[in-house]
């Protein structure tokens, strides 16, 4: 387990070398000043810019500049805000909790829905349920979420009038910010209204999960259907069905379990792709979260926001990644003794 | 595995936990929900600030005039007369100099989170008020920029004189001369109160920009929370002096995209929506509403009378004639204005139902042209403001109508556009032979239209660039300012219409309206015929709650119980 960690460390180290190098770089492609777009204070005096200059050893070789550069993000300094001219790195954490409880809510409905989904399919190999399940899969996969984002506000915002269409929660309930996560928030808060609080909160995440869960989840259905189909034809399927056990039995002790471990694996992967997904749906949802902010910020010409946005989120998704490299190691003894990574 | 059967437990309790949750969100149905005591309202815009002395922006007097703040005197009812507010009553000198306003003793602050008062209104927080905007060297003359647009357009600070306290309920006002608007003045959006107290307190602490970020007022709202571009939060103000507010939080859901307002309204996010587009769609829907008020402005085609061949009468009769009104309407304001009879809009008290309209009659206005001697026509200039305003939209578009209507008379229409500054000074010069400008009263007193745009020496030197100038409607307008009774003022201003009508300088076209959209439930006014919005007497009638989005959840659950 030990060389297992290390070597996720040491990859995640690596990349983030990469990354922030990509980042720094940014700041030369822009285009303006190169310390400005590094820190983002447009307005700055001329004592102010020889400050910068120095604090980012601007008049030094590149390599030194390359560590200012690092020294002020290791310090969590991503420079101000163009637009706003407020810290980002304040912006970040107010806006990012928001897209990771949307997009864990859009995980998890996309895996509630798409893995016994799959694993319904695969039972049923070659059958008309199996076509049927896989069409459906297909033909979600195929819907452009912006469009599918603009069908679910008319139908059931407008016509039916059942679900909310815009933010995270009413106006009207007054929820302090603790963690930005807004279920925990309301959970924290002492509001008389807690409760109306928390159903609003919950109706306005429906929609934008939902959407967002759609290609996920048909993703899912696929890979837990091919896990499946790969599970029953394992030796130990059959070993299980020779000692007489009846169906039920071999699926839900036998097969789910080692379906379910080759699934784990790729919800990292998966987690990547909901966010960019998540990105678009925020802005269709006005929903606060990081990548409303993100396209917003490219929208203005707010090279600070999106070469330092680009880094945390790619960081963030990094993380998932790794977590769930852990998780799986966790759950699956083989995959900790293998030497070669992944 | 056992972890895995113990995901899978926590998962399940997670997914079983929030459905509860979900449900018993329902379960204190003895208390009224919080949105029945609401109101939310969908606004187009963020306020520059939160004192409407500093602008003239709509959508900042719309976020504070009439609910954080009152003024000494207001305009109320459908006539718009002058009715006491902070001033309990007043009293004007012969000479009409001297008005001494005696103060309601009742009248309390805000109490916010950074100012607690210790007393109530007097009149140190009026000359504070005053002061700030007329003296140059006041504290906080400079505070916020020093920019008082309204005040300096009607020029307040060569009007007063000074601003006296008798006693700690009576303040004079002293005026360097008679002037009619004065009082008309007081009771705008702009001339609002604020507190001398608080301001004593921000110049202690040296935070004296907070004035107007973090505004203390008497009106029956106060400031909670904003955040710029997001939303506004009023709270009612509990100690109100008049009438409390009927609803409790007043929140101002800040979207400037059109659709995404009509889309709110739809979904029941908003109760309330600003300048809504969509007309057809809301008054189709059953649970919607539509208002609109027609404001006080005018947009107009003006004649240099003082230029061939517009000097003649009749020229002027016939090119008017040969206006199609309506499709201007139609094609520039969208349908979203009211077709102008006169210079006056009918929602003004003074306005006369009897005045007749000059309708469409292109047959009629060529035998005109006839008589006048310009029986194969002629060509003409028009000038079309660069702008776009309420009260003209788009002034091309608008000339272009009329270049094809008068084609039809043979008369040749050539467009001329210059960019606005530029426009305005060759104007004045009077290089023009017709003009398609519009105007904007500061005050619902009638004679804000008819002094400013049309009289003598508005012709010297103000804004009257027809150069017209009628010594009987002159008398008649001196007339009307001289007396207060309502009946004779309406009489005067009906014949200087009619004056208007025959002379034709100009041909009015249309008074622009403001719309807005509303859920049935919401009762009260909230469009007021001049000025900014108002949520003093706004309710929410119980039928609300059946149209919550939550509202399926609750009725299954009390099915279930």
């Amino acid at each position: 387990m030990l060389t297992f960690t290390l070597r996720r460390i040491s990859l995640f180290i690596f990349t983030m070398l990469v990354l922030t190098l990509l980042s720094f770089s940014l700041s030369f492609f822009f285009p303006g000043e190169t310390v400005i777009n590094h820190s983002g204070q447009i307005n700055a005096s001329t004592a102010e810019l020889v400050k910068i200059n120095e604090s980012y050893q601007m008049d030094k070789s590149i390599l030194n500049q390359y560590g200012a550069y690092l020294s002020h993000i290791l310090e969590g300094d991503f420079g101000l805000s163009m637009t706003s001219q407020s810290p980002i790195s304040h912006e970040i954490m107010a806006l990012l909790p928001a897209t990771i409880e949307l997009s864990l809510v859009a995980l998890l409905i996309a895996m509630v829905l798409g893995i016994p989904l799959g694993f319904i399919a695969a039972i049923n190999h070659n059958k008309a349920t199996d076509n049927a399940i896989l069409s459906l899969a297909m033909f979600g996969y195929s819907i452009p979420v912006f469009w599918l984002g603009l069908l679910a506000i008319t139908l059931f915002s407008i016509n039916l009038g059942w679900l909310p269409s815009a933010g995270q929660i009413s106006l009207l309930f007054e929820i302090e910010f603790v963690t930005g996560i807004q279920f925990i928030d309301i959970l924290l808060s002492d509001s008389p209204y807690k409760w109306q609080a928390f159903s609003n909160a919950s109706a306005h995440i429906m929609l934008p999960a939902c959407v967002i869960a759609l290609a996920p989840a048909t993703i899912f259905i696929r890979l837990s259907r091919a896990a499946m189909i790969e599970v029953l034809a394992a030796s130990y399927i059959r070993a299980a069905r020779a000692k007489g056990l009846n169906f039920k039995q071999i699926i839900f002790r036998h097969a789910i379990r080692n379906a379910l471990i080759k699934i784990i694996r790729h919800v990292g992967l998966q987690f990547a792709n909901l966010v960019t997904i998540a990105m678009v749906t925020e802005v269709i949802f006005s929903w606060p979260g990081i990548g409303r902010w993100l396209i917003e910020s490219v929208y203005q010409r707010d090279y600070t926001a999106i070469q330092s946005g680009l880094l945390v989120l790619s960081c963030f998704i990094f993380i998932i990644h790794i977590l769930t490299d852990f998780i799986y190691a966790a759950l699956n003894p083989l995959a900790r003794g293998n030497h070669h990574g992944s | 595995m056992a972890a895995l059967t113990m995901n899978y437990k926590s998962a399940l309790t997670l997914i079983v936990f929030t459905l509860t949750s979900l449900l018993s969100g329902c379960n204190d149905g003895d208390k009224i929900s919080l949105s029945e005591r609401s109101i939310i309202y969908c606004s187009e815009g963020s306020p520059e600030s939160f004192n409407p002395q500093l602008s003239t922006s709509g959508t900042t007097s719309d976020a504070s005039s009439k609910l954080l703040y009152n003024s000494l005197i207001a305009y109320k009812g459908k006539n718009n007369i002058l009715e006491p507010a902070l001033a309990k009553s007043w009293h004007i000198t012969h000479d009409g100099k001297k008005i001494t306003f005696y103060l309601r003793q009742d009248v309390t602050f805000h109490q916010t989170s950074n100012f607690t008062p210790t007393r109530n209104l007097n009149a140190d927080d009026v000359i504070f008020s005053f002061n700030r905007i007329l003296d140059k060297e006041h504290s906080f003359h400079q505070v916020s920029g020093g920019h008082y647009p309204f005040f300096q357009s009607v020029k307040f600070a060569e009007l007063v004189e000074e601003i006296e306290k008798i006693n700690d309920y009576t303040v004079r006002f002293v005026l360097k001369r008679n002037n009619s608007s004065f009082m008309a003045n007081l009771a705008t959006d702009y001339a609002v109160i604020l507190s001398a107290e608080y301001g004593e307190q921000l110049s202690k602490a040296n935070t004296k920009h907070e004035m107007d970020i973090h505004p203390v007022g008497t009106g029956p709202f106060m400031l909670k929370d904003y955040r710029v571009g997001s939303f506004i939060r009023f709270y009612r103000h509990e100690s109100y002096w008049h009438e409390k507010a009927k609803i409790e939080q007043l929140v101002y859901d800040i979207s400037p995209s059109k659709t995404s307002r009509l889309t709110k309204l739809l979904a029941k996010e908003c109760d309330v929506s600003s300048y809504p587009i969509a007309h057809q769609k809301i008054t189709e829907r059953e649970d919607l509403q539509l208002e609109s008020v027609t404001s006080l402005n005018v947009g107009y085609f003006g004649f240099n009378t003082q230029k061939a061949p517009f000097d003649n009468k009749l020229v002027r009769q016939a090119i008017s004639l040969a206006i199609n009104k309506q499709a201007i309407i139609d094609t520039v304001y969208e349908s979203q204005a009211a077709s102008a009879k006169s210079i006056l809009p009918e929602t003004s008290w003074a306005y006369d139902s009897q005045t007749p309209e000059l309708g469409y009659d292109p047959v009629k206005a060529k035998s005109l042209l006839e008589i006048a001697g310009y029986a194969q026509g002629f060509s003409m200039d028009v000038w079309a403001m660069p702008v776009q305003r309420a009260y003209n939209p788009n002034a091309v578009t608008m000339a272009k109508l009329i270049q094809a209507d008068l084609k039809k008379i043979g008369v040749k229409v050539k467009i001329i556009s210059y960019e606005w500054s530029t426009f305005l000074r060759r104007l004045s010069l009077g290089e023009h032979q017709s003009f398609l400008l519009g105007w904007t009263a500061d005050h619902p007193d009638p004679d804000n239209f008819f002094t400013p745009m049309l009289s003598c020496s508005a012709s010297e030197l103000g804004n009257n660039r027809t150069f017209w100038c009628n010594e009987e409607y002159d008398e008649l307008l001196r007339k009307a300012l001289k007396t207060s009774n309502m009946s004779k003022r309406k009489k005067y201003y009906a014949k200087a219409m009619a004056i208007i009508n025959e002379e034709m300088p100009l041909l009015a076209i249309a008074h622009s309206k403001r719309f807005q959209a509303r859920g049935i439930n919401v009762k009260g006014n909230i469009l007021e015929n001049f000025g900014s919005i108002s949520f003093h007497d706004v309710a929410k009638t119980l039928i609300n709650s059946d149209s919550t989005p939550l509202t399926p959840v609750k009725e299954i659950e009390k099915e279930s119980e």
